[in-house]
């Protein structure tokens, strides 16, 4: 009678470690997403609008997240990024910058594991730009970068904001990679799925994991509904 | 002044073209679909390469392979006017419109913009978004936008293919406004005769990638070139005149081309105005005799050219006077049977009814 009590009183509220983790993988996600915006609205202009030797092969490159297991990404993150890695080293020196075992690692990798999907949702919405639009604002005496910012990214932002939310979306939820790489580490880089991995490996864990997967299905549904209630109005703000 | 001289290679279709035509006035590139007419205007506007040759507009260069020039599209000051409009969806008509005068090297006077907005009409639709226009506006916004950016030349390609006939009587009478009422050189691309018609001072026939005629459009109206592209019923020779005198009671108008003078049917012209007739091949009687008491209002004296056959007939051409021709189409066994030859005196008959008209609307004298 008790144990039902004090069960059902902690359905009702969060508490620190959920708070802690809910806080943790919102800075992560949006870390990383500002880390991909201008790398994925580069990469997908090159990959629609550019011809070039490799361009296959950039393209399969972006969308080997997609495939690998994330904790092989981890796993080469570590490789890489580690202390003793050829960057790692790199950017503790130069910089005094760890990212092992570290918030700012969690995002980076969490950035790596969510980049094929804003690069995707951003090469659609450009994929869909007539580049007639372009040459028209050539022929009216926009050069090459003043087209860019006249013309194209007007354009292709309801593919940018899909792009970014989709990947924030995601990345509250990334798992492999963030837990090879950074490690489960309470307050630093437990993050929402890692805190739920947590609660299921404790004996007395049961409630804290349900509130967890409660929270986290709540914030997946409610992002991917608001960047389509977003772009949508954003579309139609654009004419198109 | 306008020289082109290019050759391209594109798998099995080639451009070869060298072309001088005199600016300003609309120059008309006429041919049928893929015959290499947007092929040469994008060339020329700078948004395509791999060509051999030189362009020069009024001593300017802007491609010349041998020394390795290619000015840029954006610097060669070229209003487009494509034939699906291509209208910014995120900018108002207002946005648009201004979208070139802000990038041009002299951006036009607000006096000149509100000219531009009333020569088109544009007025009622300045706050409205494209998405929201239909498909003359359209054209009208685009040409407004294309003339606002101070173009040194005005490149239409098609810009009426893509509207349906009571569209397109929208927008043609806004095409001629243009080309009386500014002085900026105009290259109008099309593949429907009767625009080149109403709208052209000079023409260049196209036909697999080479310009097959040149010339004024009297002078492409008799070209054999034409014949094989316009098809039987559009071929007949288009003169240029104007009104001597009308009979508001009876409609009809003494229309004055060269030595010869032509009662027809004009809607709405007063005396002075210039027209340009088409008096097609198919509508044209002729003969060897002087006719007596037919209804015809146009019997006029000539002398037979020259005989072309062209198809299961024979195209007569005959000088009415003063070097003006006309064409007249008849059957084979006519020929024979009047004896045709070339130095023959005939009478030429042209019903008042069967011409079409078309009034230069600006020009009040000729």
């Amino acid at each position: 009678m008790h144990t039902a009590t004090v069960y059902a009183a902690r359905m009702n509220w969060l508490g620190e470690p959920e708070l802690a983790a809910l806080r943790l993988s919102l800075d992560v996600a949006g870390r990383a997403v500002l880390l991909n915006l201008l790398p994925a609205i580069a990469i997908a202009w090159l990959l629609t609008r550019r011809r070039f030797a490799g361009r296959t092969l950039l393209d399969a490159m972006v969308h080997l997240p997609l495939v690998l297991p994330p904790v092989m990404v981890g796993y080469l993150l570590l490789l890489l990024l580690g202390v003793h890695g050829p960057v790692g080293r790199w950017l503790d020196q130069l910089f005094g910058l760890r990212l092992v075992f570290t918030t700012g690692g969690a995002a980076v990798a969490t950035a790596i594991m969510s980049f094929p999907l804003m690069v995707r949702a951003i090469r659609l919405s450009l994929e869909g730009i007539d580049s007639g639009l372009e040459q028209a604002a050539r022929t009216l005496g926009a050069g090459p970068i003043d087209r860019f910012v006249s013309i194209t990214l007007p354009l292709m932002l309801p593919g940018v904001l899909a792009g970014a939310i989709t990947a924030f979306a995601a990345g509250l939820g990334e798992f492999g990679a963030v837990v090879t790489f950074v490690s489960n580490i309470p307050g630093e880089t437990r993050t929402l799925p890692l805190a739920l991995y947590a609660a299921l490996q404790s004996p007395d864990g049961d409630a804290l994991a349900a509130r967890l997967a409660l929270l986290s299905f709540g914030l997946g549904l409610g992002g991917l509904l608001t960047g389509e209630v977003l772009a949508r109005s954003l579309r139609r703000w654009l004419g198109r | 002044m306008l020289h082109i001289a290019l050759r391209q290679q594109r798998g099995t279709f080639t451009l070869d073209v060298n072309l001088t035509a005199s600016t300003p006035g609309v120059i008309a590139l006429f041919g049928r679909s893929g015959c290499g007419k947007t092929t040469l205007v994008n060339l020329l506007a700078g948004l395509s390469q791999g060509a051999q040759g030189r362009i020069v507009v009024d001593d300017q260069v802007w491609f010349d392979s041998a020394r390795g020039v290619q000015v840029p599209a954006e610097l060669r000051r070229i209003g487009y006017v494509f034939q699906d409009a291509r209208l910014f969806p995120h900018y108002s008509v207002r946005g648009n419109l201004d979208y070139g005068a802000k990038r041009a090297p002299q951006p036009p006077s607000a006096a000149r913009f509100d000219e531009v907005v009333d020569l088109l009409g544009l007025a009622p639709l300045l706050q409205r978004r494209p998405g929201g226009l239909s498909g003359g506006e359209r054209q009208r916004v685009a040409l407004g936008r294309a003339l606002l950016s101070q173009p040194r030349l005005l490149l239409l390609d098609e810009p009426l293919a893509s509207l349906d006939a009571a569209r397109r009587e929208d927008v043609l009478p806004w095409l001629e406004r243009l080309r009386d009422q500014l002085q900026i050189p105009m290259v109008f691309v099309s593949h429907q005769y009767d625009e080149v018609l109403r709208l052209a001072t000079e023409v260049l026939v196209m036909d697999d990638g080479r310009v097959v005629a040149q010339g004024d459009v009297a002078s492409i109206s008799l070209a054999p070139a034409l014949r094989a592209i316009v098809g039987p019923d559009a071929i007949g020779a288009v003169l240029d005149g104007h009104i001597e005198r009308r009979d508001t009671a009876t409609g009809l108008a003494d229309v004055r081309v060269g030595e010869g003078l032509l009662q027809l049917l004009c809607a709405d012209a007063s005396v002075g105005r210039r027209v340009r007739v088409q008096l097609r091949a198919r509508d044209i009687i002729l003969a060897t005799v002087e006719p007596q008491g037919l209804s015809v209002r146009n019997q006029l004296r000539g002398t037979l050219c020259s005989i072309s056959p062209d198809g299961d007939s024979d195209l007569i051409e005959v000088d009415i006077g003063g070097g003006t021709r006309v064409l007249s189409r008849i059957t084979r066994s006519a020929t024979q049977q009047l004896q045709l030859r070339p130095g023959l005196l005939l009478w030429v008959l042209v019903k008042a009814v069967s011409t079409r008209g078309h009034i230069f609307p600006a020009e009040a004298t000729d």
